[in-house]
């Protein structure tokens, strides 16, 4: 799987992690590579690791990795800092968005995009000109203006904590994108909105892992690779006709099939 | 502790500079004597004199007030100096010969006073130790008949306004300090602004502690008179050093008919360091009377500095329909202290009041809102909405809310909202997952949780206080 001297260095491989959190080993060897151009999708039961690999791969201090590497682009992943890892391109839509009083959603796209371009040394976008590149982006998950000027996720309702998320998806425009659960809790308008927009956004360059409990995504987006987590580990992987068989069977059965070692 | 909370070290205090400048000061002590030099000092009238001996004699029998949330070793008012002056005595309206030193404290302070390097459209009166130094843009206010000057020259040539208003809003034996403030008081500034007119610039007063183990007793006193408009802001700062400094201030403030005062404080005291060595201890008395109908007095303050804060600015509301507003941001970092709130009284007929207060605690600062409602018996259709908000930045500080609620008139209607947040891993977690870095993330969090109060700040000062914030907390979390 490693790449050849001639072809750029995989955008994401996961190789062995292990990962603990408050003491408690969740990720007990986990192996994954993801390509440029491709969708992953990774389900799994309850208390699988799904979250944990997420916010792993984002850098949340809570974590704490205790084995195993992660190269991402070539480099090690997990020796950047979380706003590091940011800059560089990789993108967590979080399953719990967290609430920012007083600061209104445009000034936080503003300040994170700032912050992207200023470490690609790009300049500065003033108000007006970032103002006017919102607006299309704002299309994508069928958003007016309005919500430029509330406070960032402060009383939005679950679903449009969601959307915010793949609004800041949209503008920061990530080269691996992780979507922690962020069907869960959408009605199905918003679903479709939201399975729609992540494949409007989806480009040869980039890649999008979608951790996710339930099939019903899947059946607006069509994933290249389908994993399943279990115990700390991928147990199986396999094309979007996993997914279906995991509607039909649920997870029990690989369990079983879980592998030694 | 774990997330690296108070790791860092503090960035040093910016103001802690001291100017060397050859000083005239009053030995140590606190008598009638020293009372008397003091007025002869400052050539004041007989009545002047009278009132101050009458306040010290009442506060000779005034218990210290210990009922704060706060907690510090006896102060030795007789170790305090109660007057310091810069030896070279400015001519006050002349420049030229104002010390040159004294430009330059200033100016490192931000405060530009000379002619050609002042803020626009900013009057400032700037006290430096006991007494005023300077006062600019003053012939531009004589133009609209606004008097804009020391206290101690207002008294000489004001005499009649000085009387009918001084101490009627915070009499000479309110408590304590302000008894204590009546009695030795050396300077601050005058506001006068007449009928019908609107102020045409802001007006703001720059008080600088620089003298050692002396005390600053200053006194402001503002009238809008019927129909007028002022928007005034005061700063402050002083010095490092090890031993704890008083300041006990008196501010007073009249509003007549249809008037309006904003008052809004920018407060950077010395802190003290991070073992709560040294620092301002701010015992402070402020209170404004809307007199008259349909007036209006709106207190903003950003509270950063001083090692302990004792502060209640207020507004008596007599006229029917008046207004009283008061907006807080409170900082305690490191082993701050700082016990502040507001005093709405209704008296009038539909009198409303609003008080918005952002307590922000860091390190082992100790932080209390206490804030009292009161609606009198004839204050029908009064309403007052309060909201109380405290944030918190590592394990080991506090936040406290006091709110005492007096309803005398039952067609009150009263709001009171209260919320206590953390300042968490997640937030700064989400901030920086979008790629901001860590200290702009806590400074982005604190300004969304303070900007309902920012925004009552006049534009010029907004970004002052937010920067002033920033430094305050930096360091605060890792």
């Amino acid at each position: 799987m490693t790449g050849r001297p001639a072809t750029p260095p995989s955008l994401l491989e996961i190789r062995d992690l292990h990962a603990a959190v408050e003491g408690r080993e969740v990720l007990k060897g986990v192996t994954l590579t993801v390509q440029r151009g491709e969708l992953h999708a990774i389900m799994g039961p309850n208390g699988s690791g799904k979250s944990t690999l997420a916010q792993v791969l984002a850098g949340h201090p809570a974590y704490t990795v205790t084995a195993g590497q992660v190269r991402y682009e070539g480099r090690d992943l997990l020796a950047l800092a979380p706003e590091e890892r940011a800059r560089e391109g990789v993108f967590l839509a979080f399953q719990y968005p967290v609430a920012i009083r007083g600061i209104t959603n445009a000034y936080f796209l503003r300040a994170a995009v700032n912050a992207i371009r200023k470490h690609r040394g790009e300049e500065q976008l003033g108000l007006v000109e970032f103002m006017d590149a919102l607006e299309e982006k704002l299309k994508v998950i069928g958003w007016d203006s309005s919500y430029l000027s509330r406070p960032v996720n402060d009383g939005f309702s679950g679903g449009e904590k969601k959307r915010n998320e793949i609004l800041q998806l949209a503008v920061l425009n990530p080269k691996l994108a992780i979507l922690d659960e962020t069907d869960s809790g959408l009605d199905i308008d918003a679903l479709k909105t939201v399975a729609h927009a992540v494949k409007s956004l989806a480009r040869p360059d980039n890649a999008t892992v979608l951790v996710t409990h339930y099939y019903r995504i899947l059946t607006h987006i069509t994933p290249d690779v389908v994993h399943v987590l279990s115990g700390g580990r991928i147990v199986r992987s396999g094309g979007k006709e996993l997914a279906l068989e995991l509607e039909e069977r649920g997870y029990e059965w690989l369990r079983e099939e879980a592998p030694v070692g | 502790m774990s997330s690296g909370i108070e790791a860092q070290v503090l960035q040093p205090y910016k103001y802690g500079f001291v100017t060397e400048i050859e000083a005239e000061v009053v030995a140590p002590g606190l008598s009638e004597d020293v009372i008397r030099t003091i007025s002869a000092k400052k050539v004041e009238p007989a009545w002047m004199l009278e009132w101050r001996l009458r306040a010290y004699r009442q506060w000779q029998r005034m218990p210290e007030p210990h009922w704060a949330n706060v907690q510090y070793g006896p102060i030795d008012y007789q170790a305090i100096s109660y007057y310091a002056a810069p030896k070279r005595r400015p001519q006050l309206d002349s420049l030229e010969q104002v010390d040159p030193k004294l430009l330059e404290t200033f100016e490192k302070l931000g405060i530009p006073i000379e002619e050609r390097k002042r803020l626009a459209g900013v009057a400032v009166d700037a006290v430096f130790d006991s007494v005023s130094v300077a006062t600019t843009f003053r012939e531009e206010l004589q133009k609209h008949g606004v008097i804009f000057c020391a206290i101690s020259e207002a008294i000489r040539e004001y005499p009649a306004l000085v009387q009918e208003y001084l101490g009627s809003v915070v009499p000479h034996n309110d408590n304590f300090f302000a008894a204590l403030n009546s009695a030795v008081f050396t300077d601050g500034s005058f506001v006068y602004v007449p009928k019908g007119v609107r102020c045409p610039m802001e007006l703001s007063t720059y008080f600088r502690i620089n003298a050692e183990s002396t005390g600053q007793f200053e006194r402001t006193l503002i009238i809008a008179d019927a129909g007028s408009y002022v928007s005034y802001l005061e700063g402050c700062s002083a010095p490092i050093r090890d031993a704890n400094q008083l300041h006990a201030a008196v501010v007073e403030l009249v509003a007549l008919d249809d008037a309006q005062i904003k008052y809004s404080t920018i407060q950077n005291w010395y802190p003290g360091d991070e073992e709560g060595r040294g620092g301002i201890y701010n015992f402070v008395t402020k209170r404004g009377a809307c007199r008259g109908r349909r007036s209006k007095i709106s207190w903003t303050q950003v509270e950063t500095g001083s090692a302990i804060t004792w502060k209640y600015p207020g507004c008596i509301l007599q006229g029917d329909d008046s207004i009283g507003e008061f907006y807080s941001v409170a900082v305690t970092n490191h082993r701050q202290q700082a016990d502040t709130g507001t005093k709405m009284i209704h008296m009038g007929k539909n009198t409303r009041s609003t008080i918005v207060s952002k307590g922000i605690s860091a390190g082992r600062g100790q932080n209390t809102y206490r804030g009292l409602v009161k609606i009198l018996k004839g204050a029908a259709q009064a309403r007052n909405y309060s909201q109380c908000d405290s944030m918190l930045i590592g394990d080991r500080c506090g936040a406290h809310t006091f709110p005492y609620i007096d309803v005398r008139n039952s067609t009150a209607t009263m709001e009171h909202e209260a919320s206590t947040s953390k300042i968490g891993e997640d937030q700064i977690f989400y901030a920086k997952q979008r790629g901001l870095a860590a200290e702009d993330a806590v400074s982005m969090i604190v300004n969304g949780f303070c900007k309902e109060v920012f925004k009552e700040l006049p534009m010029e000062f907004a970004v002052e206080a937010q920067r002033l914030l920033g430094i305050s907390l930096e360091g605060s979390v890792g």
